[in-house]
């Protein structure tokens, strides 16, 4: 019964349209080195430093059927030694600064950070609080801000391949 | 001339058996009803962790820097005595199926160790599910192969080979049929795929296989990577060449060889169609569900010997 | 060869003096390791003499206990093989006790006693092996089990080992009860005590009378072996002992059962009916399979490698039980095969049990704990002895290309090659030995992921780990042999089975199989039904592991390497409570074996005084049940000791009731002798 409905719906995957990269903030440009490194394969650890959980529910979008991260050869992993890309989502609060430093050192070079939703950028809606150390750069270098509240999936996805040079760079 | 063909098949196997895991994935992301990366997306991987660095625990000793190339040597060696494409091999009399056996124990023990080095909880917690679940599953193996020896007179895997091509009647019996049974539980047990251990899992608390090596990085994780596929790959062409050998040829002329090409690529093809649409089918059992399937195997090899005989 | 004779005994006898003169200082503990190894190697080269010529070693002196028949000594192939196991056991071990037993300088033990007991249990091991009837052979098990209970009770001062002691005695003096039993009766068709006219007169005992001989006689020797339900004695006593003490006793005293049980049933008794065979195939899956499980749940070192011996005389008896079997029924090749394959294993654990017992020893003289949960770390401080304890561990659980893997290798051929026999019942009873002995390997691969990683791997669980030093010279150097052999008994079995093969020779109708079994570097069973070589896979293992990191070097792949923290999810900081412990590594199997352990979980949980939401304290206690002792020991002591409690009511202490016994016995036996 499973096959039979799997074998009706076929394939979902909608292509990647690569017109809406208005919200992709490039910070450092990706070297021939990386695109030629991480181009094919990438792995990525998605870090929470203190999200509401909307920019997760978005990159969770990622690997379903109709996003399919996948298909560029990208997928998620546990440990930050198996990653080449850190995706941080979330204004870095006090406690999850160290273990943010921490994830970050833990990652093998070459590696490249993806900060994922106006938090990230510049803290959104929680600038200025007690409980804020700052945007994610403050904290870690970053190669890309998927700016958004939050940021489309497709958008997020333009954003990593953007990062490792899959795609043409603006600005 | 027998051994420069060894020495091929080794580098045939070893270079295929990314193709195989990336194969599986693929069939199991069309399942999901999404695209996927394609089949040969492993060797991307493989080639990526090459070429980064590698990032070692201060707590870890110099085992977690050896146990990636032991891993990966004892499973190279399984290689050598498998009869992928043609039986009997020129190593044939090296190493029996109880051989291969204790040498992919040998990896797993130094695997096990290495998850309990960098004094990490998770990797603790993988050593200790992996040990659990090849311990229980070695009575499994033990009783499907003496079946299988039973049958052929032999433990050597050439001589199995050749036996069942010769004795074609065999290949349905019970025993046989049965001992497949058994051996692929356990195949699907030792090499960590779904219901026993879920390959894809992100959830440390899940993991068994993965537990393990979250500490490795770089080379040492590609050479693990590796190993796992390797291992999958043995298991697979073991299930397939002894139970259902016609295709692996038994002289050397590059006609048998060119069959014997074809032949093992339609049984990967087969078998990893039915294990992605089993994954697909079938949810992770949790850990203490395994001994019941694991028992289950052990039945089924056990009557596979015991009808073995009787039928004899 | 009779002066390799004279050497071993005037050697240990020096040895002995040597001690009792200048036990205490350094110069007199080396005298003693000395004269323990001159005397071990003389022993070798004895026992390898008579196997080499084929020619047995005879000694008699008829005026010493003329009632027994004299002290008859005669060293043939098997008594010699078992001479060089003591050999092999007994140098390392002597090297190891001269750096490990300064640690008694404090007065905690006598040395002394120590040395001169050491040596004495060697020399009355030794002549054991070569004794040649009856009452030379219960002599010198007496004077064994003596002089190792002194070595057992060294450590006197603790209340664990005097009560291991107690155990220990009692045990191996119940065993002696049953040997001479099952002698007696031996004896009682022959008229002397001598092994000759006792092989020559077995036939005509009545098969009631066989039988009764052979379960004594089991029961007996296997006592000392340590077969389940008579092992109890083994998980006290071994690590109540200084550690070189316990490789000997595990590794070497407990072969000597072995040997017993081999030289009455296979050599005097000639083989018997299928269900001998089938009796000790049963008692040995029974002790392989108990003994590893017990293992798994001790966290005392010295313990679980006692309960490993337990297991590793299992997997001797299988092989034993089926080479009964096949004797039985005349498959003369398979039978040898089983006898091989056993005695190698006897060879194989002297060696890997010797050194883990050795490395233990290390372990606690660095760290001054048995208990696993209080070491961690010890690869960095103490690498050579972490080295040579994983070398035993790798051997122990079967791994290629070490030793333990060839000697199961050929147990499990030998198991396989049971579908040989013609009858139906007992051939259905061969697969589920199989797969209880694959379980056994793989449980005990298990455990010594366990015993290596909580102990050598990750981070130190205690200061005194943290603080562990590595082993002086001596003890090192007493591992290393033992490693050295674990690997070469490995490499090179095809040296090794044409030996054991010639050994087997003519004992209980078994023919010559030197070259059967082996075709150059290969090893192979009759009719092919299997073949390896350990040597060649060496070889291709080593040959790999050079090739691989040289192809990937020459392809200039990333080398960089770069230190840092553990990955623990972003934690601050890494402590040794983060760590995995041995209770909780071993738990998994507890659930699943929960039948067999019932395990009793008691959790107590404190809360803070003032509020319910903060707990204080909690403590947790987990055991297992102790089958043996609760279902057969205690209720078997408990009855004894009513017993005994009932009859001391006869002693009452007083003069008067005491002599009132004498004259009421007196006029019974008057009665009596009247009567008759």
């Amino acid at each position: 019964m499973l096959l039979s409905k799997i074998i009706r719906t076929g394939l979902v995957t909608e292509p990647l349209n690569s017109d809406s990269t208005r919200f992709i903030e490039v910070v450092r440009g990706t070297g021939t080195e990386i695109r030629r490194h991480l181009g094919r394969a990438l792995a990525i650890r998605e870090v929470d430093a203190g999200s509401c959980n909307g920019c997760e529910i978005e990159i969770s979008g990622l690997t379903g059927p109709v996003h399919d991260s996948e298909r560029f050869g990208i997928h998620f992993v546990a440990s930050p030694r198996h990653a080449d890309m850190l995706l941080v989502t979330g204004p870095v609060t006090r406690n999850m600064e160290v273990p943010l430093l921490k994830t970050y050192e833990a990652t093998p070079a070459p590696k490249l950070v993806v900060a994922v939703g106006d938090c990230a950028k510049h803290c959104g809606v929680f600038k200025g609080s007690y409980a804020v150390v700052g945007s994610v750069a403050d904290v870690i270098p970053v190669d890309v801000f998927v700016t958004g509240c939050p940021p489309e999936p497709a958008e997020i996805l333009q954003g990593i391949l953007t990062a490792v040079g899959r795609l043409p760079q603006k600005q | 001339m027998k051994y420069v063909l060894e020495v091929a098949q080794t580098v045939f196997a070893l270079a295929l058996a990314p193709l195989v895991v990336g194969f599986v994935r693929w069939l199991k992301a069309r399942l999901q009803n999404r695209r996927g990366a394609p089949p040969w997306q492993p060797y991307f991987e493989l080639v990526k962790l090459f070429g980064k660095e590698m990032v070692v625990s201060k707590e870890a000793s110099w085992l977690f820097r050896c146990a990636p190339y032991i891993v990966f040597v004892s499973t190279l060696a399984v290689t050598f005595l498998v009869p992928f494409l043609f039986a009997p091999l020129p190593f044939d009399g090296v190493g029996d199926l109880l051989a291969v056996v204790y040498l992919l124990l040998l990896g797993t023990f130094f695997l096990a160790l290495v998850g309990l080095d960098p004094g990490t909880a998770f990797g603790g917690m993988g050593s200790s599910r992996e040990m659990t679940v090849a311990a229980i599953a070695e009575p499994t193996i033990a009783l499907a192969i003496f079946s299988l020896a039973l049958g052929a007179g032999s433990t050597n895997l050439g001589r199995i080979v050749t036996q069942t091509l010769g004795n074609p009647a065999a290949a349905i019996s019970p025993g046989h049929v049965l001992a497949f049974a058994a051996l692929f539980i356990v195949a699907l047990a030792e090499t960590g795929r779904l219901p026993v251990d879920n390959p894809a899992t992100h959830l440390e608390l899940t993991m068994i296989h993965e537990a393990m090596i979250l500490e490795y990085s770089g080379r040492y994780l590609a050479l693990i990577e590796w190993s796992a596929s390797l291992k999958f790959m043995i298991f697979l062409s073991l299930l397939a060449n002894l139970f259902v050998p016609w295709g692996v040829a038994t002289d050397f002329t590059p006609v048998a060889l060119a069959v014997a090409v074809i032949a093992l690529l339609l049984k990967l093809v087969l078998l990893g169609f039915f294990i992605a649409v089993l994954e697909t089918r079938v949810a992770k059992l949790r850990l203490f569900r395994v001994p019941e399937l694991l028992g289950v195997s052990f039945v089924l090899a056990l009557l596979a010997v015991t009808s073995s005989f009787l039928l004899r | 060869m009779k002066t390799l004779f004279l050497a071993m005994f005037i050697a240990y006898g020096l040895g002995a003096f040597a001690a009792l003169v200048g036990g205490r200082k350094s110069f007199g503990r080396w005298l003693v390791a000395l004269g323990a190894v001159l005397g071990a190697g003389a022993g070798l080269a004895l026992g390898a003499t008579v196997i080499a010529t084929g020619i047995p070693f005879t000694l008699f002196f008829p005026e010493l206990l003329p009632l027994g028949g004299g002290l008859a000594l005669r060293l043939d192939a098997l008594g010699a093989f078992f001479l060089v196991v003591i050999g092999v056991g007994a140098i390392p071990a002597a090297l190891y006790g001269a750096g490990y037993t300064a640690a008694y300088k404090d007065g905690r033990a006598s040395l002394p006693l120590l040395g001169a007991m050491f040596n004495l249990f060697l020399l009355t091991m030794s002549l054991v092996t070569l004794a040649d009837n009856v009452l030379t052979f219960l002599l010198m098990w007496e004077g064994m089990s003596l002089t190792s209970y002194f070595l057992v009770m060294t450590e006197a001062g603790e209340e664990r080992t005097r009560n291991a002691g107690l155990w220990y005695i009692g045990m191996t003096h119940a065993g002696l009860g049953m040997l001479l039993a099952a002698f007696l009766l031996l004896a009682g068709g022959a008229g002397s005590g001598a092994f000759a006219d006792l092989r020559a007169s077995a036939a005509s005992l009545t098969s009631g009378a066989r039988d009764a001989v052979f379960v004594l006689a089991f029961l007996g020797f296997g006592s000392k072996a340590g077969i389940v339900p008579l092992h109890v004695w083994l998980p006290r006593a071994h690590p109540a002992a200084p550690s070189h003490v316990s490789a000997l006793m595990s590794g070497v005293m407990i072969k000597m059962g072995i040997y017993g049980f081999l030289r009455v049933a296979l050599d005097l008794m000639g083989g018997g009916p299928a269900w001998w065979g089938g009796l000790v195939l049963g008692v040995g899956v029974a002790s392989a399979l108990l003994g590893v499980l017990y293992a798994l749940m001790e966290h005392d070192l010295k313990r679980l490698l006692a309960y490993h011996s337990v297991e590793n005389v299992g997997i001797i008896l299988i092989g034993i039980g089926t080479g009964l079997m096949f004797h039985r029924y005349g498959l003369m090749p398979l039978a040898a095969l089983g006898f091989i394959g056993a005695l190698y294993h006897v060879l194989n654990h002297a060696t890997f049990k010797g050194l883990l017992f050795l490395g233990a020893g290390s372990v606690l003289h660095a760290t001054h704990t048995r208990n696993m949960e209080e070491m961690g770390g010890l690869i960095k401080r103490m690498p050579w002895t972490a080295l040579f304890f994983l070398i035993g561990a790798a051997a122990i659980s079967a791994l290629p290309p070490l030793n333990g893997f060839v000697s199961e290798w050929l147990i499990f051929q030998s198991l396989l090659g049971g579908v040989s026999i013609p009858v139906p019942e007992v051939v259905v009873l061969m697969p589920v030995a199989v797969g209880l002995l694959a379980l056994t390997s793989g449980l005990a691969a298990a455990c010594f992921v366990k015993a290596f990683g909580i102990t050598f791997l990750a981070l130190p669980r205690s200061p005194e780990a943290a603080h562990a030093h590595e082993s002086p010279f001596s003890m090192r150097l007493g591992m290393a042999l033992l490693a050295l052999a674990c690997v070469g008994l490995g490499v090179a079995p095809f040296a090794v089975v044409p030996v054991l093969g010639t050994i087997l020779a003519g004992l209980g109708g078994l023919p010559d199989t030197r070259a059967e079994f082996t075709m150059n570097v290969f090893l192979q069973t009759p009719s092919a039904f299997g073949q390896m070589s350990p040597t060649l896979m060496a070889l291709g293992l080593l040959l790999l592991l050079g090739l691989v990191p040289s192809v990937l070097w020459l392809l200039r792949l990333n080398r960089q390497r770069r230190l840092s923290d553990s990955w623990g999810c972003g934690r601050v900081g890494q402590t040794a409570r983060m760590e995995y412990t041995a209770t909780a590594f071993a738990e998994p199997l507890k659930r699943v074996f929960a039948e067999i352990y019932r395990p009793m979980k008691e959790l107590t949980v404190d809360f803070h005084p003032e509020s319910k939401y903060f707990v204080q304290s909690i403590e947790y206690r987990s055991e297992i049940t102790p089958w043996f002792d609760q279902a057969l020991y205690r209720p078997f002591l408990q009855s004894a000791t009513f017993v005994a409690q009932q009859v001391r009511r006869l002693q009452a202490g007083s003069l008067h009731l005491y002599l009132l016994y004498i004259a009421i016995v007196l006029i019974l036996l008057l009665i009596v002798a009247r009567w008759l």
